[in-house]
């Protein structure tokens, strides 16, 4: 596993991203893992994961105090174990999409630890804080930064630790030929995009139109391709 | 009887001193960070105080000054917006701070923005523009586009509004300070969100079935019944929408399918 530690420091970069610094949405799963596919050698088997997160994070609305799962590292771990996997065999996309849906799941947990983290931080600095101190600002600041960087890198390196020999032995023993495979995930996936995009924008006035006269365009572009 | 504190009939701004080009960098860098230390009890609140003091440094007696401290003191106490449009706030607080505003109408301003610049914000980007810029890379990816043109788009896409919004926003505080309750009425943002739901809308229409049918690598059959099958499933989730998550019964239902595969 020599591409281990790299991978933590990209999982770093890339979970700092997704609330901290700069939140410029490189976190997101379609750039995360293929930034992680290209890393190991291959962009393309990546951003198949990336593509199939992406439809299932769509779902995800990061409002206020709300709790949701963390998609940069996941996506950087789920890309990373489908482009290592040096494997044609048929599950290992979807083995791809599943060590990305742990993770992000485990990652939603740590990003509110370091919220209660941040917290207590700001509780001990309170006396400085009302004395209108710089530097009590500042190095709040900086701490959570750093908090989260840290715990961004340790939840790409353990979850990718963790999961990549339990991808490597499910990939051995995977029975199901390529189509049935790719067909229950992108199912899936697909159906939390749907439901995302009905959820999110039915409100509109006229988006459903939108939504259905969008569906015969893609359908139409398949028919002629 | 008090003054609003923010109102569309705000009085002009007070004349505020200008600011060297490289404080604006500075600040602009640290709105990159605002939600650095955020918490689930003083929310952006540190990242506010972070953003203006560079800026507060220009208040009578600098960095040592009474004016400074009571100034970083009241900008680090809770405070919830949207993280882009936080810039409002920022530019606003610094052109309040600096053209010497009461203290009590700062707060009462601090306290009146935190509900607009959250609510605008979440409709204009998670809901809108984040999924836009998402499902318009998902329809290029159906369409053939290679890795490096898909997270191309998305990443110019995305944050050409990311960044014009937060250089706007920051701008307009600035310029409007306290008076700045008009600007939020900007066309952009009243009616904005509801033209990018529907843009959104038509982009998932053209980029669901294109990008099934590219993953799915298989026949046309195959791809009606998946295609079919998602848009049950998707129903049932819209159903039962606040109860299940969306991910979390992908992972389960992938994990059984995984251990089906293994075991049989």
């Amino acid at each position: 596993m020599t591409e281990l530690l790299p991978l933590m420091l990209l999982g770093a970069v890339i979970g700092l991203d997704v609330v901290c610094f700069p939140q410029m949405m490189y976190s997101r799963p379609l750039v995360a893992a293929t930034l992680a596919g290209a890393f190991v050698g291959d962009a393309t088997r990546g951003l198949l994961v990336g593509v199939l997160l992406e439809l299932i994070a769509i779902a995800t609305l990061p409002f206020g105090a709300s709790r949701y799962p963390e998609w940069g590292s996941a996506a950087v771990v789920g890309g990373a174990i489908a482009a290592t996997l040096h494997t044609d065999r048929a599950g290992v996309i979807t083995l791809g999409v599943l060590a990305g849906l742990a993770t992000a799941w485990a990652g939603g947990w740590t990003l509110v630890k370091l919220r209660q983290w941040n917290a207590y931080l700001a509780r001990r600095r309170r006396p400085a804080l009302d004395a209108g101190a710089r530097g009590a600002v500042i190095g709040l600041q900086l701490a959570g930064l750093t908090g989260d960087l840290v715990r961004a890198a340790l939840l790409t390196g353990v979850a990718y630790a963790v999961l990549f020999p339990v991808a490597v032995h499910l990939a051995g023993a995977w029975s199901f030929s390529g189509p049935p495979s790719r067909s229950v995930v992108i199912l899936l996936a697909t159906a939390v995009a749907t439901s995302a995009a009905w959820v999110i924008f039915h409100s509109a006035r006229g988006a459903r139109w939108y939504f259905a006269g969008g569906v015969a365009v893609g359908l139409l572009l398949l028919l002629v391709r | 009887m008090t003054a609003p504190a923010f109102s569309a009939a705000a009085p002009s701004p007070a004349p505020a001193p200008s600011l060297p080009a490289w404080v604006w960098v500075k600040v602009f860098t640290r709105l990159l960070a605002i939600q650095g230390a955020w918490n689930y009890e003083s929310l952006l609140g540190n990242g506010i105080g972070f953003c203006l003091e560079p800026a507060l440094r220009y208040l009578p007696g600098g960095v040592h000054g009474a004016a400074f401290k009571e100034a970083i003191a009241r900008e680090s106490a809770y405070f919830n917006a949207h993280p882009y449009l936080a810039s409002v706030a920022v530019g606003a607080l610094a052109r309040a701070e600096l053209s010497g505003v009461p203290a009590d109408r700062i707060e009462r301003f601090r306290t009146a923005l935190c509900g607009p610049l959250g609510s605008v914000g979440d409709r204009l980007v998670w809901a809108g523009w984040l999924p836009f810029a998402s499902l318009i890379s998902l329809a290029a990816f159906g369409l053939g586009a290679r890795p490096l043109l898909v997270i191309g788009i998305f990443l110019v896409l995305y944050n050409a509004g990311h960044l014009a919004l937060r250089i706007w926003g920051l701008r307009v505080g600035w310029t409007r300070g306290l008076a700045v309750a008009p600007a939020l009425g900007n066309p952009l943002l009243r009616r904005g969100p509801a033209h990018v739901a529907r843009a959104a809308a038509a982009a998932a229409g053209v980029a669901l079935p294109l990008t099934a049918a590219r993953v799915l690598d298989g026949g046309p059959a195959l791809l009606a019944v998946v295609l079919v099958g998602a848009a049950l499933v998707s129903i049932l989730l819209v159903r039962v929408h606040g109860r299940v998550e969306g991910y979390k019964l992908a992972l389960v239902l992938i994990a059984l399918f995984a251990l089906l595969s293994v075991a049989r």
